[in-house]
């Protein structure tokens, strides 16, 4: 697989870090343990278009956002994490 | 349809006669309206369970729904290893227990299984790892399984080719079992799917399951097929790979990834390898098939998948391990390389359990540790089925541990399914 990265181009998958399904954020304490084992455990494991999030270590190491066909390992689309809405 | 038994008798008749009397080994039903159980998923645990279910608790109206041809998914994509060397108290004795069952399982199910016990050896390449070794086989010892640590000069005896002075990775010794080995990954399927066609189950291929038919207190009552709706009592998924996929129909969320993991099989040498071999520096693992073929894996390639075909970066890395453990195998070639879709948990552990949705029962959550499990999977799950509560040796392959706490983390690596 290549990633195309915003910052460097087309590179090559082993550069990258799959960090899993892009969550929009940790829970906080007062939401209780169900919400902490939703957010730890529970995966939607999608066959198909599923958001997820790539670090590239072994280049800009930067946090990114992106849209990708489980079945196919196509890339569907690749922005920054950053940018990510909460 | 009648059962034809298989024995030398059979065979010697059939030579005579010019093998023109074999009939097919089991039935291709069509679905009926309705069954007691449903077991979604053609492959050997699916299989396994619907014979178990006929054979330990007279269940006999079962369809093994297959949404392609049996033994087509994950169970024509392992490494055929079979082993029950595992360290935590919930795995030990479920794996063992699965060890007995392949030990018989060739007599009870009538059909060679090529079940061949050739031992596996770990390999540590450390002090401590050697010590963690030796926590594991007393573990087992204690379970009644057998074990044995060897030091580099019995690992030599059995191996002399491994590359003992490598530099970074220098051979300390092994812990062997010696009853583990190998078995034909086909033959199990058809073996299982013969016996159990013979005790009446439906073996339904080319049926996908496409959603579930529920009363109206939410009550799985059937299944949605390819091939029209199927009625049932209870519904049981042994879709490992596809778990949250088939689970999503009744609006399940599972603590799963899917993952692809990649096996290799090179062209057929002479013997050469004894065993199973493991490197215990990476994850790198070796046999040698009956027909000569070097068959190898090792790590994920590390992200979600559903494409049953995996990246270059770990055909790289496996071959890499190969060479730092035998560096003889550098002039053979690979012949062939695959994918396979793993339901990886988040502790690494599979489940075998009810659901939170009434009538559905889940069997998956394999990691890369199927094929071995077969028998007692089906043992276990057929036993869930029938009496609606876990087998002694499954107790803690609970669908709630995540949320209790109660992980199974036999390798202590933490909630990543890729690094499990």
């Amino acid at each position: 697989m290549i990633i195309p990265c915003p910052y460097c181009g087309p590179r090559d998958t082993s550069e990258f870090f799959f960090r899993g399904e892009a969550r929009p954020q940790r829970p906080q304490y007062e939401d209780g343990s169900d919400a902490f084992v939703d957010h730890v455990y529970e995966r939607v494991n999608n066959a198909g278009a599923q958001v997820e999030h790539w670090y590239h270590a072994a280049g800009c190491r930067t946090w990114l956002l992106v849209k990708r066909d489980t079945r196919t390992h196509a890339f569907l689309s690749v922005t920054l994490a950053s940018e990510q809405k909460r | 349809m009648e059962r034809q038994p298989y024995s030398l008798f059979a065979l010697a008749c059939q030579a005579f006669a010019g093998h023109r009397g074999w009939k097919p080994a089991w039935r291709d039903a069509a679905p009926k309206e309705r069954y007691d159980v449903i077991v979604i998923g053609g492959g050997g645990h699916g299989l396994a369970t619907a014979y178990y279910l006929a054979r330990n608790f007279g269940i006999t109206k079962v369809a093994v729904i297959e949404k392609g041809w049996i033994g087509g998914g994950n169970a024509g994509r392992n490494t055929t290893i079979i082993r029950s060397n595992y360290l935590l108290p919930e795995n030990t004795p479920f794996y063992e227990h699965s060890l007995k069952l392949w030990e018989g399982l060739e007599q009870d199910l009538n059909f060679n299984a090529m079940v061949s016990q050739r031992g596996i050896l770990n390999l540590c390449h450390s002090d401590e790892q050697r010590d963690s070794f030796e926590r594991r086989g007393n573990a087992m010892r204690l379970h009644g399984v057998d074990a044995d640590l060897l030091d580099s000069a019995g690992v030599r005896k059995m191996a002399p080719f491994l590359d003992f002075d490598n530099a970074r990775f220098p051979i300390f010794g092994g812990l062997l079992q010696k009853r583990a080995g190998t078995a034909r990954h086909d033959g199990v399927v058809w073996g299982f799917a013969r016996a159990a066609s013979d005790r009446g189950v439906d073996i339904i291929q080319n049926c996908e399951v496409t959603g579930f038919v529920r009363d109206t207190g939410g009550q799985v009552t059937g299944v949605e097929t390819s091939r029209g709706t199927i009625l049932a009592d209870k519904v049981g998924m042994a879709v490992a790979g596809n778990s949250s996929r088939v689970a999503s129909f009744a609006g399940l969320r599972l603590p799963i990834e899917s993952h692809v993991l990649q096996a290799f099989v090179s062209e057929g040498l002479k013997p050469v390898i004894p065993g199973v071999i493991t490197f215990g520096a990476g994850h790198f693992y070796i046999s040698q098939s009956d027909k000569g073929g070097l068959v190898f894996g090792g790590d994920l390639d590390g992200y979600n998948s559903y494409a049953q075909r995996g990246n270059l970066p770990i055909v790289e890395d496996v071959c890499e391990e190969a060479m730092a453990l035998m560096p003889m195998v550098g002039r053979a070639r690979v012949l062939r390389s695959w994918g396979g879709i793993m339901d990886m948990t988040l502790d690494g552990s599979p489940i075998i359990d009810r659901t939170p949705v009434p009538g559905l029962y889940l069997n998956g959550g394999w990691c890369y540790g199927g094929f071995k499990a077969t028998p007692a999977s089906g043992w276990c799950f057929a036993h869930l089925l029938a009496r609606d509560e876990p087998h002694p040796v499954a107790t803690g392959y609970r669908l709630d541990r995540f949320a209790s706490g109660r992980v199974i983390d036999e390798k202590g690596a933490g909630a990543q399914a890729n690094l499990q």
